[in-house]
Protein backbone atom coordinates (compact mmCIF):
# COMPACT_ATOMS: atom_id res chain seq x y z
CA UNK A 1 0.00 0.00 0.00
CA UNK A 2 2.87 2.31 0.88
CA UNK A 3 4.41 1.83 -2.55
CA UNK A 4 1.22 2.21 -4.56
CA UNK A 5 0.52 5.57 -2.86
CA UNK A 6 4.12 6.78 -3.01
CA UNK A 7 4.12 5.93 -6.75
CA UNK A 8 2.09 9.15 -7.20
CA UNK A 9 5.13 11.08 -5.97
CA UNK A 10 3.95 12.00 -2.47
CA UNK A 11 6.06 10.94 0.50
CA UNK A 12 4.63 8.19 2.71
CA UNK A 13 5.96 7.31 6.14
CA UNK A 14 5.19 3.79 7.34
CA UNK A 15 4.67 3.38 11.10
CA UNK A 16 5.01 -0.37 11.53
CA UNK A 17 5.74 -2.79 14.35
CA UNK A 18 7.58 -5.45 12.35
CA UNK A 19 10.25 -3.34 10.65
CA UNK A 20 11.74 -6.22 8.59
CA UNK A 21 8.35 -6.73 6.92
CA UNK A 22 8.13 -3.04 6.10
CA UNK A 23 11.63 -3.19 4.62
CA UNK A 24 10.81 -6.29 2.59
CA UNK A 25 7.69 -4.79 1.07
CA UNK A 26 9.66 -1.66 0.19
CA UNK A 27 8.66 1.27 2.39
CA UNK A 28 11.17 4.11 2.08
CA UNK A 29 10.56 5.96 5.34
CA UNK A 30 9.95 3.65 8.29
CA UNK A 31 9.21 4.50 11.92
CA UNK A 32 9.17 1.51 14.31
CA UNK A 33 5.98 1.11 16.35
CA UNK A 34 5.42 -0.36 19.80
CA UNK A 35 3.48 -3.60 19.48
CA UNK A 36 1.26 -5.36 16.97
CA UNK A 37 -2.12 -4.88 18.74
CA UNK A 38 -1.25 -1.30 19.76
CA UNK A 39 1.38 0.17 17.40
CA UNK A 40 0.92 3.72 18.71
CA UNK A 41 0.02 3.09 22.30
CA UNK A 42 0.83 1.17 25.42
CA UNK A 43 -2.10 0.14 27.61
CA UNK A 44 0.27 -0.34 30.56
CA UNK A 45 0.78 3.43 30.81
CA UNK A 46 -1.60 6.10 32.06
CA UNK A 47 -3.70 7.83 29.41
CA UNK A 48 -1.47 10.93 29.56
CA UNK A 49 1.81 9.01 29.36
CA UNK A 50 0.44 6.97 26.51
CA UNK A 51 -0.55 10.05 24.53
CA UNK A 52 2.90 11.52 25.14
CA UNK A 53 4.46 8.34 23.76
CA UNK A 54 2.17 8.43 20.72
CA UNK A 55 3.12 12.04 20.13
CA UNK A 56 6.79 11.10 20.17
CA UNK A 57 6.23 8.51 17.42
CA UNK A 58 4.10 10.86 15.30
CA UNK A 59 6.71 13.63 15.66
CA UNK A 60 9.35 11.17 14.47
CA UNK A 61 7.10 10.35 11.51
CA UNK A 62 6.82 14.06 10.65
CA UNK A 63 10.59 14.38 10.90
CA UNK A 64 10.89 11.43 8.50
CA UNK A 65 8.60 13.20 6.02
CA UNK A 66 10.77 16.33 6.30
CA UNK A 67 13.99 14.41 5.68
CA UNK A 68 15.13 13.81 2.10
CA UNK A 69 16.01 10.11 1.61
CA UNK A 70 17.35 8.25 -1.39
CA UNK A 71 17.14 4.78 0.09
CA UNK A 72 15.10 2.87 2.67
CA UNK A 73 15.60 4.59 6.01
CA UNK A 74 14.49 3.61 9.50
CA UNK A 75 13.85 6.58 11.81
CA UNK A 76 14.42 5.34 15.38
CA UNK A 77 12.85 7.18 18.30
CA UNK A 78 13.46 4.67 21.13
CA UNK B 1 18.27 -48.01 11.41
CA UNK B 2 17.04 -45.70 14.11
CA UNK B 3 14.54 -43.02 13.25
CA UNK B 4 15.64 -39.45 12.57
CA UNK B 5 14.89 -37.14 15.48
CA UNK B 6 12.71 -34.20 14.48
CA UNK B 7 11.83 -31.01 16.38
CA UNK B 8 8.78 -29.13 15.13
CA UNK B 9 8.24 -25.36 15.55
CA UNK B 10 4.64 -24.06 15.56
CA UNK B 11 2.69 -21.02 16.81
CA UNK B 12 0.10 -20.68 19.57
CA UNK B 13 -2.76 -21.08 17.13
CA UNK B 14 -1.69 -24.41 15.68
CA UNK B 15 -0.84 -25.60 19.20
CA UNK B 16 -4.50 -25.05 20.12
CA UNK B 17 -3.52 -22.60 22.86
CA UNK B 18 -5.55 -19.76 21.44
CA UNK B 19 -5.93 -17.11 18.76
CA UNK B 20 -4.81 -13.52 18.79
CA UNK B 21 -5.53 -13.09 22.51
CA UNK B 22 -2.73 -15.63 23.11
CA UNK B 23 -0.31 -14.30 20.47
CA UNK B 24 1.97 -13.04 23.25
CA UNK B 25 2.60 -16.64 24.40
CA UNK B 26 6.24 -17.19 25.36
CA UNK B 27 8.32 -20.06 23.93
CA UNK B 28 7.48 -23.46 25.36
CA UNK B 29 9.04 -26.88 24.79
CA UNK B 30 6.86 -29.99 24.83
CA UNK B 31 8.14 -33.52 24.39
CA UNK B 32 5.20 -34.58 22.30
CA UNK B 33 3.57 -34.23 18.93
CA UNK B 34 1.27 -31.19 18.76
CA UNK B 35 -1.26 -30.08 16.12
CA UNK B 36 0.06 -30.37 12.55
CA UNK B 37 2.89 -32.54 13.90
CA UNK B 38 0.51 -35.47 13.66
CA UNK B 39 0.24 -35.17 9.88
CA UNK B 40 4.03 -34.90 9.61
CA UNK B 41 4.51 -37.86 11.87
CA UNK B 42 2.25 -39.97 9.63
CA UNK B 43 4.04 -38.78 6.51
CA UNK B 44 7.43 -39.63 8.02
CA UNK B 45 6.40 -43.23 8.64
CA UNK B 46 9.37 -45.25 9.88
CA UNK B 47 11.95 -42.75 8.71
CA UNK B 48 11.61 -40.07 11.36
CA UNK B 49 9.78 -39.19 14.55
CA UNK B 50 8.88 -35.89 16.17
CA UNK B 51 10.58 -35.91 19.57
CA UNK B 52 9.57 -32.42 20.61
CA UNK B 53 7.49 -29.41 19.63
CA UNK B 54 8.50 -25.81 20.32
CA UNK B 55 5.59 -23.39 20.53
CA UNK B 56 5.76 -19.59 20.48
CA UNK B 57 3.14 -16.88 20.09
CA UNK B 58 3.46 -14.91 16.84
CA UNK B 59 3.30 -11.46 18.40
CA UNK B 60 5.74 -12.43 21.14
CA UNK B 61 8.21 -13.69 18.56
CA UNK B 62 7.99 -10.63 16.30
CA UNK B 63 8.09 -8.10 19.12
CA UNK B 64 11.08 -9.79 20.82
CA UNK B 65 12.89 -11.30 17.85
CA UNK B 66 16.39 -11.67 19.31
CA UNK B 67 15.26 -12.99 22.67
CA UNK B 68 12.65 -15.33 21.21
CA UNK B 69 15.05 -16.63 18.58
CA UNK B 70 17.71 -17.42 21.20
CA UNK B 71 15.24 -19.19 23.51
CA UNK B 72 13.64 -21.20 20.71
CA UNK B 73 17.07 -22.17 19.39
CA UNK B 74 18.20 -23.38 22.83
CA UNK B 75 15.04 -25.45 23.17
CA UNK B 76 15.57 -27.03 19.76
CA UNK B 77 19.24 -27.70 20.49
CA UNK B 78 18.43 -29.36 23.81
CA UNK B 79 16.64 -32.16 21.94
CA UNK B 80 19.66 -32.95 19.71
CA UNK B 81 17.53 -33.30 16.59
CA UNK B 82 18.65 -34.54 13.17
CA UNK B 83 16.09 -32.36 11.45
CA UNK B 84 13.85 -29.36 12.14
CA UNK B 85 10.45 -28.51 10.65
CA UNK B 86 8.89 -25.03 11.01
CA UNK B 87 5.21 -24.39 10.35
CA UNK B 88 3.88 -24.41 7.70
CA UNK B 89 2.73 -20.78 8.08
CA UNK B 90 0.54 -20.44 4.95
CA UNK B 91 -0.31 -16.72 4.55
CA UNK B 92 0.05 -15.72 8.23
CA UNK B 93 2.60 -12.91 8.08
CA UNK B 94 4.00 -12.92 11.61
CA UNK B 95 4.02 -16.73 11.71
CA UNK B 96 5.88 -16.77 8.39
CA UNK B 97 8.50 -14.33 9.65
CA UNK B 98 8.88 -16.42 12.82
CA UNK B 99 9.22 -19.70 10.87
CA UNK B 100 11.74 -18.11 8.49
CA UNK B 101 13.77 -16.59 11.33
CA UNK B 102 13.86 -19.86 13.29
CA UNK B 103 14.66 -21.91 10.17
CA UNK B 104 17.48 -19.60 9.07
CA UNK B 105 18.98 -19.65 12.58
CA UNK B 106 18.71 -23.44 12.83
CA UNK B 107 20.60 -23.76 9.57
CA UNK B 108 23.20 -21.11 10.27
CA UNK B 109 23.79 -21.47 14.00
CA UNK B 110 23.03 -25.15 14.61
CA UNK B 111 24.04 -26.39 11.16
CA UNK B 112 20.99 -28.65 10.97
CA UNK B 113 18.78 -29.48 7.99
CA UNK B 114 15.51 -27.54 8.17
CA UNK B 115 12.40 -27.07 6.06
CA UNK B 116 9.57 -24.60 6.43
CA UNK B 117 6.51 -23.86 4.32
CA UNK B 118 4.48 -20.78 3.42
CA UNK B 119 2.36 -19.08 0.79
CA UNK B 120 4.42 -17.20 -1.76
CA UNK B 121 2.98 -13.81 -0.75
CA UNK B 122 3.83 -14.30 2.94
CA UNK B 123 6.37 -11.57 3.79
CA UNK B 124 8.50 -14.28 5.41
CA UNK B 125 8.89 -15.93 1.99
CA UNK B 126 10.72 -13.02 0.38
CA UNK B 127 12.78 -12.50 3.52
CA UNK B 128 14.09 -16.05 3.82
CA UNK B 129 13.68 -17.95 0.53
CA UNK B 130 17.35 -17.50 -0.27
CA UNK B 131 18.44 -18.80 3.15
CA UNK B 132 16.35 -21.93 3.66
CA UNK B 133 14.05 -24.30 1.79
CA UNK B 134 10.54 -22.85 1.94
CA UNK B 135 7.94 -25.17 0.47
CA UNK B 136 5.31 -23.28 -1.48
CA UNK B 137 1.92 -23.82 0.19
CA UNK B 138 -1.65 -22.65 -0.32
CA UNK B 139 -2.73 -19.45 1.43
CA UNK B 140 -4.74 -21.08 4.22
CA UNK B 141 -4.55 -24.05 6.57
CA UNK B 142 -6.89 -25.89 4.20
CA UNK B 143 -3.68 -26.61 2.30
CA UNK B 144 -2.12 -28.55 5.20
CA UNK B 145 -2.28 -31.99 3.57
CA UNK B 146 -0.72 -30.72 0.39
CA UNK B 147 1.98 -28.85 2.33
CA UNK B 148 2.91 -31.88 4.44
CA UNK B 149 3.04 -34.04 1.32
CA UNK B 150 5.79 -31.81 -0.07
CA UNK B 151 7.58 -30.78 3.13
CA UNK B 152 8.03 -34.23 4.69
CA UNK B 153 9.87 -35.92 1.79
CA UNK B 154 12.03 -32.84 1.16
CA UNK B 155 12.98 -32.77 4.85
CA UNK B 156 13.89 -36.48 4.87
CA UNK B 157 16.01 -36.03 1.74
CA UNK B 158 17.84 -33.11 3.33
CA UNK B 159 18.44 -34.98 6.57
CA UNK B 160 19.84 -37.98 4.69
CA UNK B 161 22.06 -35.73 2.65
CA UNK B 162 20.46 -36.78 -0.64
CA UNK B 163 20.59 -34.55 -3.71
CA UNK B 164 17.84 -31.92 -3.80
CA UNK B 165 16.19 -31.34 -7.17
CA UNK B 166 15.19 -28.03 -8.72
CA UNK B 167 12.47 -25.91 -7.08
CA UNK B 168 9.85 -26.93 -9.65
CA UNK B 169 10.43 -30.64 -8.89
CA UNK B 170 10.63 -30.46 -5.10
CA UNK B 171 7.98 -27.79 -4.60
CA UNK B 172 10.05 -25.19 -2.75
CA UNK B 173 10.11 -21.50 -3.60
CA UNK B 174 12.86 -20.64 -6.10
CA UNK B 175 15.94 -19.64 -4.12
CA UNK B 176 17.93 -18.15 -6.95
CA UNK B 177 20.30 -21.12 -7.28
CA UNK B 178 20.65 -22.60 -10.76
CA UNK B 179 21.18 -26.25 -11.50
CA UNK B 180 22.51 -27.67 -14.75
CA UNK B 181 20.64 -30.68 -16.07
CA UNK B 182 19.62 -32.26 -19.34
CA UNK B 183 16.02 -31.73 -20.42
CA UNK B 184 14.28 -34.56 -22.23
CA UNK B 185 13.09 -32.25 -24.97
CA UNK B 186 15.34 -29.86 -26.81
CA UNK B 187 15.01 -26.09 -26.45
CA UNK B 188 13.26 -25.39 -29.75
CA UNK B 189 10.51 -27.88 -28.93
CA UNK B 190 10.02 -26.44 -25.46
CA UNK B 191 9.91 -22.89 -26.81
CA UNK B 192 7.25 -23.77 -29.39
CA UNK B 193 5.17 -25.57 -26.77
CA UNK B 194 5.40 -22.55 -24.50
CA UNK B 195 4.42 -20.22 -27.33
CA UNK B 196 1.41 -22.35 -28.27
CA UNK B 197 0.27 -22.35 -24.65
CA UNK B 198 0.69 -18.59 -24.45
CA UNK B 199 -1.21 -17.99 -27.71
CA UNK B 200 -4.10 -20.14 -26.56
CA UNK B 201 -4.24 -18.29 -23.28
CA UNK B 202 -3.15 -21.26 -21.17
CA UNK B 203 -0.78 -21.11 -18.23
CA UNK B 204 2.84 -21.74 -19.01
CA UNK B 205 5.98 -21.86 -16.96
CA UNK B 206 8.88 -19.69 -17.99
CA UNK B 207 12.35 -21.21 -17.81
CA UNK B 208 13.98 -17.88 -17.22
CA UNK B 209 12.21 -15.77 -14.66
CA UNK B 210 12.97 -12.06 -14.84
CA UNK B 211 13.90 -10.56 -11.49
CA UNK B 212 11.21 -8.23 -10.20
CA UNK B 213 12.48 -4.86 -9.00
CA UNK B 214 9.37 -3.85 -7.21
CA UNK B 215 10.57 -0.64 -5.67
CA UNK B 216 9.21 2.91 -5.69
CA UNK B 217 11.39 6.01 -5.45
CA UNK B 218 11.00 7.90 -2.15
CA UNK B 219 8.71 10.93 -2.41
CA UNK B 220 10.44 14.29 -1.93
CA UNK B 221 10.74 15.64 1.62
CA UNK B 222 8.14 18.12 2.89
CA UNK B 223 9.74 21.56 3.07
CA UNK B 224 7.21 23.35 5.23
CA UNK B 225 5.20 21.01 7.43
CA UNK B 226 3.23 23.93 8.89
CA UNK B 227 1.56 24.34 5.49
CA UNK B 228 1.31 20.66 4.58
CA UNK B 229 -1.90 18.65 4.35
CA UNK B 230 -1.38 15.22 5.90
CA UNK B 231 -3.60 12.20 5.33
CA UNK B 232 -3.92 9.10 7.49
CA UNK B 233 -4.16 5.62 6.01
CA UNK B 234 -4.10 2.32 7.89
CA UNK B 235 -4.03 -1.41 7.23
CA UNK B 236 -5.01 -1.88 10.89
CA UNK B 237 -8.74 -1.98 10.17
CA UNK B 238 -9.89 1.10 12.14
CA UNK B 239 -13.52 1.81 11.20
CA UNK B 240 -16.42 3.79 12.64
CA UNK B 241 -18.22 1.72 15.28
CA UNK B 242 -20.38 -0.94 13.66
CA UNK B 243 -18.11 -1.27 10.61
CA UNK B 244 -20.59 0.38 8.18
CA UNK B 245 -18.86 -0.95 5.04
CA UNK B 246 -18.54 -4.47 6.47
CA UNK B 247 -14.83 -4.69 5.78
CA UNK B 248 -13.90 -8.34 6.28
CA UNK B 249 -11.71 -9.36 9.24
CA UNK B 250 -9.37 -11.16 6.86
CA UNK B 251 -8.78 -11.23 3.09
CA UNK B 252 -10.48 -7.84 2.87
CA UNK B 253 -12.33 -7.27 -0.41
CA UNK B 254 -12.53 -3.49 0.04
CA UNK B 255 -11.30 -0.41 1.84
CA UNK B 256 -13.24 2.38 3.52
CA UNK B 257 -13.13 6.16 3.24
CA UNK B 258 -14.22 7.88 6.45
CA UNK B 259 -14.88 11.53 7.20
CA UNK B 260 -13.06 12.69 10.34
CA UNK B 261 -13.59 16.42 9.92
CA UNK B 262 -13.90 17.89 13.40
CA UNK B 263 -12.98 14.61 15.13
CA UNK B 264 -10.21 15.14 17.68
CA UNK B 265 -10.22 11.82 19.51
CA UNK B 266 -11.22 8.27 18.61
CA UNK B 267 -13.12 6.71 21.50
CA UNK B 268 -14.43 3.27 22.36
CA UNK B 269 -17.96 4.52 21.60
CA UNK B 270 -17.16 5.82 18.14
CA UNK B 271 -14.46 3.67 16.53
CA UNK B 272 -13.27 0.07 16.54
CA UNK B 273 -11.12 -2.31 14.55
CA UNK B 274 -12.41 -4.75 11.94
CA UNK B 275 -9.04 -6.53 11.82
CA UNK B 276 -9.09 -10.24 12.67
CA UNK B 277 -5.34 -10.72 12.72
CA UNK B 278 -4.48 -9.22 16.07
CA UNK B 279 -6.04 -9.01 19.53
CA UNK B 280 -8.65 -6.24 19.07
CA UNK B 281 -9.01 -5.35 22.77
CA UNK B 282 -6.56 -2.41 22.77
CA UNK B 283 -7.70 -0.88 19.47
CA UNK B 284 -11.36 -1.16 20.48
CA UNK B 285 -10.60 0.55 23.78
CA UNK B 286 -8.84 3.44 22.05
CA UNK B 287 -8.43 3.43 18.27
CA UNK B 288 -5.90 6.28 18.50
CA UNK B 289 -3.48 3.48 19.38
CA UNK B 290 -3.61 2.49 15.71
CA UNK B 291 -4.75 5.69 13.97
CA UNK B 292 -3.28 8.65 15.92
CA UNK B 293 -6.04 11.20 15.23
CA UNK B 294 -5.81 12.75 18.72
CA UNK B 295 -2.12 13.59 18.48
CA UNK B 296 -2.33 14.78 14.87
CA UNK B 297 -5.17 17.19 15.61
CA UNK B 298 -3.16 18.55 18.58
CA UNK B 299 -0.21 19.13 16.26
CA UNK B 300 -2.47 20.88 13.74
CA UNK B 301 -3.81 23.13 16.51
CA UNK B 302 -0.26 23.97 17.55
CA UNK B 303 0.68 24.84 13.98
CA UNK B 304 3.25 22.07 13.58
CA UNK B 305 1.17 20.53 10.76
CA UNK B 306 -0.82 22.60 8.24
CA UNK B 307 -3.93 20.42 8.27
CA UNK B 308 -5.27 16.89 8.54
CA UNK B 309 -7.09 15.65 5.43
CA UNK B 310 -10.81 15.31 6.16
CA UNK B 311 -10.90 11.66 5.09
CA UNK B 312 -8.90 8.75 6.34
CA UNK B 313 -8.66 5.43 4.53
CA UNK B 314 -8.64 1.99 6.10
CA UNK B 315 -8.51 -1.64 5.12
CA UNK B 316 -7.69 -4.86 6.91
CA UNK B 317 -4.21 -6.14 6.16
CA UNK B 318 -4.75 -9.75 7.23
CA UNK B 319 -4.15 -12.42 4.64
CA UNK B 320 -5.13 -9.79 2.09
CA UNK B 321 -3.69 -10.53 -1.35
CA UNK B 322 -0.88 -8.24 -2.44
CA UNK B 323 -2.77 -7.54 -5.66
CA UNK B 324 -5.82 -6.34 -3.67
CA UNK B 325 -3.76 -4.11 -1.38
CA UNK B 326 -2.09 -2.59 -4.40
CA UNK B 327 -5.42 -1.95 -6.10
CA UNK B 328 -6.91 -0.26 -3.00
CA UNK B 329 -3.83 1.89 -2.50
CA UNK B 330 -3.76 2.93 -6.17
CA UNK B 331 -7.35 4.15 -5.83
CA UNK B 332 -6.63 5.80 -2.48
CA UNK B 333 -3.49 7.48 -3.85
CA UNK B 334 -5.45 8.91 -6.79
CA UNK B 335 -8.03 10.42 -4.42
CA UNK B 336 -5.31 11.86 -2.19
CA UNK B 337 -3.61 13.51 -5.16
CA UNK B 338 -6.93 14.92 -6.39
CA UNK B 339 -7.50 16.34 -2.90
CA UNK B 340 -4.02 17.94 -2.87
CA UNK B 341 -2.67 15.91 0.03
CA UNK B 342 1.06 16.56 0.53
CA UNK B 343 2.14 13.56 2.59
CA UNK B 344 0.76 10.36 4.09
CA UNK B 345 1.20 8.61 7.43
CA UNK B 346 0.38 4.92 7.00
CA UNK B 347 0.09 2.78 10.10
CA UNK B 348 0.27 -1.02 10.24
CA UNK B 349 -0.34 -3.42 13.09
Amino acid sequence: MVKAIEAYGIPVVHIATVVPISQTVGANRIVPAIAIPHPLGNPALTHEEEKELRRKIVEKALEALETPVDEQTVFEWK
Amino acid sequence: MSKLRVVHYINQFFANIGGEEKADYKPELRNEIVGPGLAFSQAFGDEAEIVATVICGDSYFNENVEEAKATVLDMIKSQSPDLVICGPAFNAGRYGVACGTVAAAVKKELGLPVVTGMYKENPGADMFKKDVYIVSTKNSAAGMRDAVKKMAPLAIKLAKGEAIGASAEEGYLPNGLRKNFFEKKRGSERAVEMLVKKLSGKEFETEYEMPSFDRVAPGPAIKDMSKAKIALVTSGGIVPKGNPDHIESSSASKYGQYDIEGVTDLTADTYETAHGGYDPVYANEDADRVLPVDVITDLVKEGRIGSLHKYYYATVGNGTAVASAKKYATEIGKKLIDDHVDAVILTST
